[in-house]
C-alpha cells in the first residue's frame, strides 16, 4: 500500500537527484563540446590513425563499466600523472568527488554521442559546405555558419540523449566517485545502496523519479529527431 | 584529336583567361572502372562549355578549377593567378580561388532566405573591402538584376526551381567571382525554364568579364550560349573550336555518332576536284558529289557525314539527277518532333507529319542530299 503523498515526499532525500542532474549537466556540456570537435573531424576530414581514434572513442561503449572505472582509476588516482595534475591544479584530489562522477558520466556518454553526431554531420549535405567555401567562407564560419546550423535538430536530440544517459550511469561512478551520501552519491547509485539496505520503499520512490526524469528529456528529443516539417531543419 | 586545345573567337595574342591542364586519376573500385582525366582547358571571356556524356569528367573538372578535388599532376592558371601546380607543390584553398559555383541542385542554404544567402556570400568574399553601405547597395541591384526583390525574404524551400536557380547565380556573382562554373544548370528544367535559364545566362554573361565554364549533356545549350565547345569523354576532350565549327565538321566518326545528329555511310571517295572545289563519292550504289575534301585521297574509304535534318525525301525525278539516292524503307518511326525514317545503313531522315502524308506506305523513297551539307571522315 502507497502511502500518502504527504509523508512520502519528506521522507525521501532529494540529494542523489540534485546531484545527478548537476551532473549530468556539466556531462553534457562537455560531451557536446569534445564531442562536436571530434565528430566533425571523424566525419570530414582524413588523417593517419583515423580509423584507430575511431576504435578507441567506441571502446567504451563495448567494455565493462568495471574495466572503464578501472583504467579511470589508474589515470585519475592521486599518484598518476593525470590525477596529480588535476590535485596541483585545483588544490583537491578528484577522485571520490562529484567532479569524478561528471568524468564518469562523460566516459559513459561521449562515444554514443561522438557516433550519432558524427552521423549527423555526414548527413548534411556536402555541397552546402563547398558552396560556403567557394563563397570565400573560412573553416569555421563554414562549420558554424552552415554545417551546425543544418545538423542543430539531430544535434539538440543528441544532447538531450547524453544528457539522459549521464543520469544513468552507475559502474563507472561507482569506482571512481564511490558512494558517499550527500557527497558523491547521485540517483542510480543511491538507488543500489536502497536495495542493498532493503530500503525497498525508497528505492521505488528512486526509481519511479529516475524514470519519469528520463523519459521528460527523451520525448521531446525524439519529436526533435523526427519527420521534419519542411525541407530543412526549420 | 586528344588535349585539342582550340581557343575561340579572341585574337591569338590575349592570354587565355584559364590555361588548366589537369590529371587525374581514380583506381578501379568495387562498382566502378578505373577512370583519367586527362585534359587541356584554355578559354577565352565569354561561355566555355563542356559537353559530353554522364561520367565523362566534365563536373569533376569543374570540381579541379574551383578546388574542391586536387588533381594528381598539371597545373592551373586563372586570370595569370596560379591556383594549382604539381609541379611546386602548390593548391590554393578553395575559399581564396572565387570561383562562383552554381551547383546542379543550386545548393542555396536552406537555413537562410534569400537575402541571407546573398549576405553570406557578401560578408564571405575574400575581396570585399567594400562598405557596409556600398554592399547592401550592390545586393540590391543583384536582387532587383535577378528579380528576386519579392522573394528576397523566402527560405530556398518557398521558391521554384528556376527562382532557385536565380538565387544561385545572384549569390554566385555577390561573391565577386572571378570566374563562374555551372554544374549542368538545366538538367530537370522543362523547355520554358531552359529558356528562361539561357536569358539569365546572357545577363550574367554580359554582367560578367570574367569567363564561364559550363557543363552540360544538352546539345542545344551548345548552340545558343557557347562561345567555345570542348567535346568531353572518357576523361579526354575529342574537339574544341566554336560550335558552328564542332558541329559542322566533327573532326571524327566517333564523334560525329557520339553527337548523334549525323547520318554515317560508309563511302568511297571516287574523283576530287580541288579546282572547281568538287568532289565525287560512292555511297549506297549511288554517286554523291560534295565539296572538295581536302586532306583526302581518290580511293579513300570512309564515312559520308550528314546531318539528320539535311537529308530531304522528294519525289522520284524521271531520272535520277545527281545526289539523290533512291533507297529501300527500313522503318517508319514517329517521335515528338515529327516522323522518321530510316533507311539502309541507318540513314535516318526527318520530316513533318504533314510531309510524310505524301509518301505513306512507300516501299522506297528517293533521298536529296544537299552538295553542301555533307563531309567526309577517313575511316
Amino acid at each position: 500500500m502507497l502511502p500518502a503523498p504527504g509523508t512520502l515526499i519528506p521522507q525521501v532525500d532529494l540529494f542523489p537527484l540534485w546531484l545527478s542532474l548537476k551532473v549530468a549537466a556539466f556531462s553534457t556540456v562537455m560531451v557536446v563540446v569534445v564531442g562536436l570537435f571530434m565528430a566533425y573531424l571523424l566525419a570530414r576530414k582524413e588523417f593517419p590513425g583515423k580509423n584507430l581514434l575511431d576504435s578507441v572513442i567506441t571502446l567504451p561503449l563495448v567494455l565493462p563499466p568495471t574495466v572503464l572505472g578501472y583504467y579511470l582509476l589508474v589515470l585519475l588516482s592521486r599518484n598518476a600523472p593525470l590525477g596529480a595534475l588535476y590535485e596541483r591544479l585545483t588544490g583537491s584530489p578528484l577522485v571520490f568527488t562529484w567532479q569524478a562522477a561528471v568524468v564518469a558520466a562523460f566516459v559513459h556518454s561521449a562515444p554514443l554521442f561522438v557516433k550519432a553526431a558524427r552521423a549527423a554531420l555526414e548527413n548534411v549535405d556536402y555541397r552546402y559546405e563547398w558552396a560556403s567555401r567557394s563563397l570565400g567562407a573560412s573553416e569555421w564560419k563554414t562549420f558554424f555558419r552552415v554545417t551546425l546550423p543544418l545538423a542543430q535538430r539531430s544535434l539538440w536530440a543528441l544532447g538531450s540523449l547524453c544528457f539522459a544517459r549521464s543520469l544513468g550511469d552507475f559502474g563507472v561512478t561507482i569506482m571512481l566517485a564511490g558512494n558517499i551520501p550527500g557527497k558523491t552519491q547521485t540517483l542510480s547509485v543511491a538507488i543500489y545502496d536502497a536495495v542493498e539496505s532493503g530500503n525497498g520503499q525508497l528505492a521505488r520512490v528512486l526509481v519511479l523519479i529516475i524514470s519519469a526524469v528520463a523519459l521528460l528529456i527523451l520525448w521531446p528529443a525524439n519529436r526533435l529527431a523526427g519527420p521534419h516539417r519542411s525541407g530543412w531543419a526549420g | 584529336m586528344p588535349s585539342a586545345s582550340v581557343s575561340s573567337n579572341s585574337s591569338a595574342a590575349s592570354s587565355p583567361n584559364i590555361d588548366a591542364r589537369i590529371i587525374k586519376r581514380y583506381a578501379a573500385g568495387l562498382d566502378s572502372e578505373a577512370f583519367e582525366l586527362n585534359i587541356h582547358l584554355q578559354t577565352s571571356p565569354g561561355v566555355t562549355v563542356l559537353l559530353g556524356p554522364s561520367g565523362s569528367g566534365k563536373t569533376l573538372t569543374l570540381n579541379c578549377l574551383a578546388g574542391f578535388t586536387k588533381p594528381d599532376e598539371g597545373r592551373i592558371l586563372v586570370q595569370d593567378q596560379l591556383y594549382f601546380d604539381a609541379a611546386t607543390k602548390v593548391h590554393i584553398a578553395p575559399r581564396l580561388r572565387r570561383c562562383g559555383y552554381i551547383f546542379q541542385d543550386h545548393a542555396l542554404f536552406p537555413h537562410m532566405t534569400v537575402r541571407q544567402n546573398l549576405l553570406f556570400a557578401a560578408t564571405s568574399a575574400i575581396s570585399m573591402s567594400r562598405g557596409k553601405v556600398q554592399r547592401h547597395r550592390r545586393l540590391q541591384e543583384l536582387l532587383d538584376d535577378f528579380e528576386l526583390t519579392d522573394l528576397a525574404g523566402r527560405f530556398p524551400h518557398e521558391l521554384s526551381g528556376g527562382q532557385k536557380q536565380r538565387g544561385a547565380i545572384a549569390r554566385a556573382l555577390a561573391g565577386d567571382p572571378r570566374l563562374l562554373l555551372f554544374d549542368e544548370p538545366t538538367r530537370g528544367l522543362d523547355y520554358r525554364l531552359r529558356l528562361a535559364f539561357y536569358e539569365i545566362l546572357r545577363k550574367a554573361k554580359a554582367q560578367f568579364a570574367a569567363p564561364i565554364v559550363l557543363v552540360t549533356h544538352d546539345l542545344d545549350e551548345c548552340f545558343d550560349l557557347a562561345d567555345a565547345v570542348y567535346l568531353i569523354e572518357r576523361g579526354r576532350f575529342l574537339q574544341a573550336g566554336s560550335p558552328e565549327q564542332v558541329f559542322a565538321r566533327p573532326a571524327t566518326s566517333d564523334i560525329a555518332r557520339s553527337l548523334g545528329i549525323f547520318n554515317l555511310l560508309p563511302a568511297e571517295i571516287a574523283s576530287l576536284d580541288p579546282g572547281r572545289n568538287l568532289s565525287r563519292v560512292r555511297v549506297l550504289d549511288h554517286e554523291v558529289e560534295g565539296p572538295y575534301f581536302k586532306g583526302h585521297l581518290i580511293g579513300d574509304r570512309g564515312w559520308l557525314c550528314v546531318r539528320h535534318h539535311e537529308l530531304r525525301v522528294v519525289a522520284a525525278p524521271e531520272r535520277l539527277t545527281r545526289n539523290h539516292l533512291r533507297l529501300r524503307v527500313v522503318a517508319v518511326t514517329k517521335s515528338a518532333r515529327g516522323v522518321r525514317i530510316t533507311f539502309p545503313e541507318d540513314l535516318t531522315a526527318e520530316l513533318s507529319e504533314a510531309e510524310y502524308v505524301e509518301w505513306r506506305g512507300s516501299r522506297e523513297l528517293c533521298v536529296f542530299v544537299p552538295k553542301t551539307a555533307v563531309s567526309f571522315l577517313a575511316k
